[in-house]
């Protein structure tokens, strides 16, 4: 029992992650019913800047290597800024192009930031250190970082949800994304909004890059398999509905843990992501919380 | 085909069948991995370009592919060239029936659905109840097959040409099914599947069957690719091996059968020019040209190739 109290919580922990990336992913969908197949990617090399700044600082610029918490908030506004940066210039020449170009741009964002993080920082597994004292941890049950990830998690949701419910910016972009016309006709920038629903997205990412690596460690194809779980999540409760994305999350990260230590083993854990994909994509594509699209011919 | 294209068609033909007389047993083995990609591309160009379903996930099916070669080599003995057959039809079925649940997604929820088997595919080859066959982590070593009836020719310099004639086979039958009934049928359901419906085309016997076909292009590549390397092993065939095939159709050109060439030529060669600058440099440049094409040449090589004879041809006629 102790063993799966365990694992419950672990998984909880993983998919407090997971969550926070499916949101970004849903952010990202609601505003451009884009995938964003380099959301991984993004938070990988955001990680990576944290890690710099950690351990060497940016020797260029004459600063020292910084303490956590600061290099921190550093690297949660540089990825901020990429965020916008990526989708004023790479994303927004292909706004209105067919799908198959946007996935293409995509994958390309996908092998150029893991290849340039790889070319800068090498291929070679490092170490990420967990900010969270000891203390927090609840001893046999859970790790002070698995706690401290899931503090961070809530953090983020609550700040998020305050952002879109009561300012008015926030207001402005949930407008821009619901109805753009309507919006530009207001006076809402809707390019800019999507810009910034991007630098939102990569920064939301980009802490969840931070609370996995000590986890996963940090290499450049650390992603692959949390952006796996990620989407299924986002699947799960629905892409276009951000509070099915939080809860997606926990339900896969506790659903991977669970059935990867019981049932089907270690080995096996993507292939509930893949099983949860098609399987949800097939039976029910909208997902538990999401809008059912009926398509007039 | 005019009189020109066919002109072309032979020269093309006598400078591949005489290619490994005059280069070295490891450029000779650099085409012979060409053709393969080749393949592996035209499937994935019947199923992408042509019939408009994104697969972010073939590097699966060359998988399934390379591995029915290596298992049936391995522990059943059975020659190379009988392996091939049963890897086309193991990944047609096994196309047939990714393609069912695929007939409900669309454009990037496919694209999703694909993307996910190629991420998990490595781990499940090395699932351990299947080591018995795939030999887990280590994969299979197989042997390099010898040129028979006793013709003078060197293990590389007949590998090749086998590859070369199957690759003919390939090309000829694609040929065939794209020009005709089955591929206007493919194209009008990529451009408009109510339209297509309402001609009386039937779409989801179409994409399933679509998807079917060019997985087992992609599986008989993925089995030559096996015979030609002598070796599989689960971490070749990750998320990147089917990203490197959806570069070679952008690449080479969408909806275009001498785009799986050039695209193969590409993916091929790029990254040997590419190595010696570093270890990341390939992917770095091969991003590079992808967004490059995609917003200056979105139809390819072979379509600005296209469209350059076409201005000189005019060119001609106006002068």
């Amino acid at each position: 029992m102790d063993a799966f109290i365990h694992q419950v919580l672990a998984g909880l922990a993983t998919g407090g992650i997971y969550a926070s990336l499916a949101l970004a992913l849903v952010m990202i969908y609601q505003a451009t019913h884009l995938v964003n197949f380099a959301q991984g990617e993004m938070a990988m090399f955001a990680t990576y800047i944290a890690w710099a700044l950690i351990n060497i600082g940016i020797p260029q610029l004459g600063i020292p290597p910084l303490p956590y918490w600061q290099a921190f908030f550093v690297t949660v506004v540089s990825a901020f800024v990429l965020g916008v940066l990526i989708e004023r210039v790479v994303i927004r020449p292909v706004e209105n192009a067919p799908v198959l170009a946007v996935v293409v741009v995509f994958i390309a964002l996908l092998v150029i930031l893991n290849s340039v993080t790889g070319w800068m920082f090498t291929y070679t597994i490092k170490t990420f250190p967990s900010p969270f004292p000891s203390e927090i941890g609840f001893g046999r049950f859970m790790s002070p970082h698995e706690v401290g990830a899931i503090g961070v998690t809530m953090v983020v949701l609550v700040l998020l949800y305050l952002f879109f419910r009561f300012t008015p910016l926030g207001l402005a972009m949930r407008a821009a994304a619901q109805n753009p016309e309507s919006s530009r006709l207001v006076g809402i920038r809707v390019g800019w909004m999507l810009a910034l629903g991007w630098g939102l997205a990569a920064a939301i990412g980009g802490i969840a890059g931070m609370m996995v690596a000590p986890i996963v460690y940090l290499d450049p194809n650390m992603m692959g398999g949390v952006l796996l779980y990620a989407f299924a999540a986002a699947l799960v409760g629905g892409i276009d509905s951000p509070g099915g994305a939080v809860f997606g999350g926990f339900l896969v990260g506790v659903l991977e843990n669970v059935l990867g230590a019981f049932v089907i083993g270690n080995e096996l854990k993507l292939a509930v992501a893949l099983v949860l994909i098609i399987g949800v994509l097939t039976v029910r594509p909208s997902g538990i919380f999401g809008k059912v699209h009926v398509t007039r011919v | 085909m005019t009189r020109r294209e066919l002109i072309v068609l032979g020269v093309v033909l006598v400078a591949a069948v005489a290619l490994p007389f005059v280069v070295s047993n490891y450029r000779t083995f650099q085409f012979t991995l060409v053709l393969v990609y080749a393949i592996a591309l035209l499937g994935l160009n019947m199923l992408t370009g042509y019939n408009g379903q994104i697969s972010l996930g073939h590097g699966a099916f060359y998988a399934i592919g390379a591995y029915c070669t290596a298992v049936l080599m391995d522990k059943f003995g059975v020659p190379y060239w009988a392996t091939l057959p049963v890897a086309g039809a193991v990944c047609l079925l096994v196309g047939f029936l990714f393609g069912l649940p695929a007939l409900r997604l669309e454009g990037l929820y496919l694209a999703l659905a694909t993307f996910a088997l190629g991420v998990s595919l490595p781990q499940l080859l090395k699932y351990h109840h299947f080591e018995k066959w795939t030999g887990g982590v280590q994969g299979i070593v197989i042997p390099k097959p010898e040129a028979p009836f006793g013709l003078p020719l060197k293990p590389d310099q007949w590998l090749y040409l086998f590859t070369l004639a199957v690759a003919l086979a390939m090309f000829a039958l694609a040929w065939n099914l794209l020009r005709g009934r089955v591929g206007r049928a493919m194209v009008a359901i990529r451009d408009n599947p109510v339209a297509a419906e309402a001609m009386g085309v039937n779409n989801s016997i179409y994409k399933s069957l679509t998807f079917g076909v060019s997985a087992m292009y992609t599986g008989v590549a993925g089995g030559l690719s096996a015979i030609a390397v002598q070796f599989v092993a689960p971490d070749s065939f990750d998320i990147f091996l089917s990203i490197k095939f959806l570069i070679g159709i952008v690449i080479g050109g969408l909806a275009s059968i001498s785009g799986a060439i050039f695209g193969a030529l590409f993916i091929q060669f790029i990254p040997n020019v590419a190595d010696e600058i570093s270890k990341a440099a390939p992917w770095a440049i091969f991003g590079l040209f992808l967004i490059g094409f995609v917003y200056l040449m979105p139809m390819g090589i072979s379509g600005a190739l296209r469209m350059a004879v076409a201005r000189l041809t005019r060119k001609r006629q106006n002068s």
